[in-house]
């Protein structure tokens, strides 16, 4: 029986360690190894990430990044204090705004004020972008964020449960329809605009510091590609930004938004007010939402407003559902999967594609999955524009997404990360079964 | 005669047309076990709520240390000193033994999310030394194997142990038991009624017991106030109640009781 084990560990400090035992230390190394060869382009560990997302693997790894970050936000609010949003988007955008305002390239600052003297409330002319360093631009872009979350919460916290949800589909509405009447912050609706570049400049001027992106050598030492530089500058921020997760979890404030998930009124009768500690996770979530908006935007330099739509909260919900709610490692597991998933199935889907030229079975495989009109009824189909049979790539996704969701309802509600901790447990109690 | 530390004074407490608690008055002094009793639907469970402002009452007065907390959240009232445990478990499922516990030193820790989510050298201080106090409640509750586990998962007499555990981390100066023996068997009633009775002679805490099991509340209880249809019908010692007519009537009226067995 597991529960007559005697306690092995010798102080609480250890009990609370983010990695108890030796084993969880060395893995977590390890991990941490690969990562940098992985971003030094080191041939054999990198081998694996080409084998699935092609050779330019390391862009959507990159992408992935600053969503990582925006979901660990969500899973505080979600995961951890129990209040389903769907509106992470609209504070993602919120971010993603405040950065392009304070970093971004533009005109005067009157540019930046949604007024005008003629023209009225909301009313700008101009581009606004003040053009500021990245370190004034991504705190606040996390700030600006929080501060919205703030606001949204007194109204937030009156309503429980799917009432919540709905509510919060409302704020990516507003959020998109003010992405429109602001063409100045957020640029054209369809086409947006530049966001400031990752690079890190101590104020205004013309060579930065240090160049992210700019091939060449770092700090005189080792030459790395753009593509490398914001690999790494992006895998520290996401994580420092989950150890503070971690740490949030295993401390105080922590446990006060769990009790609250678990039961509000006990909570509140052992002495959490539940309202402050409801407005704090939606404003730590809404924090990295704005950084992760703030980053994602920028890595991608260009961004529009329909950008931050329902599409995007709705990712996130799949996020935690498949990685399994709570858990930081569940979050980065369920980020991985439905952001590399769709990544994966087009790599595979254009290999199968030069496949059909060759001879043999593979060729023979291809050619039943793959369809380009509509005639031989192979399942995928390569045109661009495809509803109904045969289904293009992007429908395969949504329909993957769809079953595995539904599948991790049913049988593994704790997600990926469930899965992982029944593995490591018939690990750790074999040879014997039970 | 002891100092009375909450006073309730004609407190009337409605839902809709129901009258939960009626024009009900009782003090509860220092160091004092005091039980409530009363048949099923009687209002003990409301009383506890009106106590800790769940439930807000329509009339009447309720004063901590002279004070009045007719208003307050129930958040404000925890950090006045007053603990309770629930007739219906009311444990975190989710967390463990030990987080539960720790959440019951919300009131006494002061790290924030800040310090929280950097993990200061002050912060992890402050969770060690609170880790040690639940170290304490978990031996002194004799349940040091299940500390680990989620509570969802534990048996029922446990969860009604770490209930009282993360009431007692509370530090509280009262401490209102709804139902602490209900369904469970003689040997961990015992048990229950041996800690009940520790927690008064060594922490010299406070308590309200609401309880069904007439064998442990006169056994144990220094006053005893009965209720029924939400009327005090009675109050005073073990003695005292037990010969009184009204209340040998109430319970003969519900079947519910035996008072002769105590
Ligand atoms: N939230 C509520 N809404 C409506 N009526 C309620 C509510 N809470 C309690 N009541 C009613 O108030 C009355 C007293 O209930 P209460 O739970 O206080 O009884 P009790 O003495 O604790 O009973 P038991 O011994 O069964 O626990 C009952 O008639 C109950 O139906
Ligand atoms: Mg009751």
């Amino acid at each position: 029986m597991a529960f007559n084990r005697p306690m092995l560990r010798t102080s609480y400090q250890e009990d609370t360690a983010i990695f108890p035992t030796y084993f969880q230390k060395g893995a977590a190394s390890l991990f941490f190894v690969v990562l940098i060869l992985l971003g030094l382009g080191a041939p054999i560990v990198s081998s694996i990430p080409s084998f699935f997302l092609g050779s330019t693997w390391i862009n959507p790894i990159t992408n992935m990044l600053p969503l990582a970050i925006a979901a660990l936000g969500i899973n505080i609010l979600v995961g951890v204090t129990g209040q389903v949003s769907l509106g992470h988007a609209f504070f993602m955008g919120v971010g993603a705004y405040t950065a392009v305002a304070l970093g971004g390239n533009g005109d005067e600052w009157q540019a930046c004020v949604p007024f005008h003297q003629e023209l009225g409330l909301l009313e700008q002319e101009g581009q606004c972008g003040l053009g500021l360093p990245i370190w004034i631009w991504l705190p606040f872009s996390g700030i600006g964020a929080a501060l919205a979350g703030i606001i949204v919460a007194p109204a937030a916290v009156k309503v429980r449960g799917l009432y919540l949800a709905i509510v919060t589909v409302g704020l990516v509405f507003i959020g998109l329809h003010l992405g429109r009447m602001l063409p100045s912050i957020a640029g054209d609706f369809e086409s947006g605009r530049k966001w400031p570049k990752l690079d890190f400049r101590l104020w205004k001027e013309e060579t930065p510091l240090v160049s992210f992106t700019e091939d060449g050598k770092w700090f005189g030492l080792i030459h790395l590609t753009e593509e490398q530089k914001q690999y790494f500058l992006l895998i520290m921020i996401l994580g420092a930004f989950m150890l503070f997760a971690k740490n949030l979890v295993r401390s105080r404030t922590g446990r006060a938004l769990q009790a609250i998930r678990d039961r509000d009124i006990a909570a509140e009768v052992m002495g959490v007010p539940e309202f402050n500690y409801k407005r704090l996770g939606f404003a730590i979530s809404s924090f990295y939402a704005g950084i992760g908006g703030a980053l994602w935007a920028s890595y991608n330099g260009r961004m529009a407003p329909v950008n931050w739509s329902l599409f995007l909260s709705v990712d996130f919900i799949a996020i935690l559902l498949i990685g399994g709610a709570g858990t930081v490692a569940g979050t980065i597991l369920g980020t991985i999967f439905v952001e590399l998933t769709p990544e994966v199935v087009k790599t595979f889907t254009e290999w199968l594609g030069e496949q059909t030229a060759s001879n043999g079975p593979v060729a023979w495989l291809a050619n039943i999955l793959l369809t380009e009109g509509s005639g031989d009824f192979g399942p995928i189909s390569t045109g661009t524009v495809a509803l109904g049979w045969p289904m293009s790539v992007f429908y395969w996704n949504l329909v993957i997404y769809g079953v595995l969701i539904i599948a991790f309802l049913i049988f593994e509600p704790m997600g990926l990360y469930g899965i992982w901790v029944k593995v490591r447990n018939y690990w750790k109690r074999w040879p014997f079964s039970y | 005669m002891a100092e009375s530390i909450l006073e309730v004074e004609g407190i009337t407490l409605r839902f809709g047309g129901v009258t939960a608690i009626h024009n009900v008055s009782f003090q509860v002094n220092e160091g004092e076990l005091y039980s409530i009793i009363g048949p099923n639907g009687a209002g003990k469970t409301s009383i506890f709520n009106t106590i800790s402002q769940v439930y807000r009452p329509q009339e009447g007065e309720i004063r901590w240390r002279g004070n009045s907390i007719m208003g307050e959240m129930p958040d404000v009232v925890a950090n006045l000193g007053i603990a309770r445990t629930f007739q219906n478990i009311e444990l975190f499922p989710q967390m463990t033994v030990v987080e539960n516990l720790l959440l019951g030193r919300h009131i006494r820790m002061k790290n924030n999310w800040l310090s929280g989510m950097l993990w200061t050298p002050k912060a992890r201080r402050e969770e060690m030394e609170n880790r040690e106090r639940v170290e304490d409640i978990i031996d002194f509750l004799e349940i040091p194997e299940w500390r680990n586990h989620p509570v969802a998962l534990l048996p029922y007499g446990i969860q009604k142990l770490v209930e009282l555990g993360r009431a007692l981390a509370m530090e509280p100066e009262l401490l209102l038991l709804d139902e602490p023996v209900a369904g469970m068997n003689l040997e961990e009633t015992e048990d229950m009624a041996r800690f009940i009775l520790d927690i008064r002679r060594e922490l010299g805490i406070a308590m309200i017991m609401v309880e069904h099991d007439m064998g442990l509340v006169m056994d144990i209880a220094d006053r005893i106030m009965v209720l029924d249809f939400g009327e005090k019908i009675a109050e005073g010692t073990p003695e005292e109640v037990q010969r009184n007519p009204d209340v040998i009537a109430a319970y003969l009226g519900s079947g519910d009781l035996h008072i002769g067995e105590a």
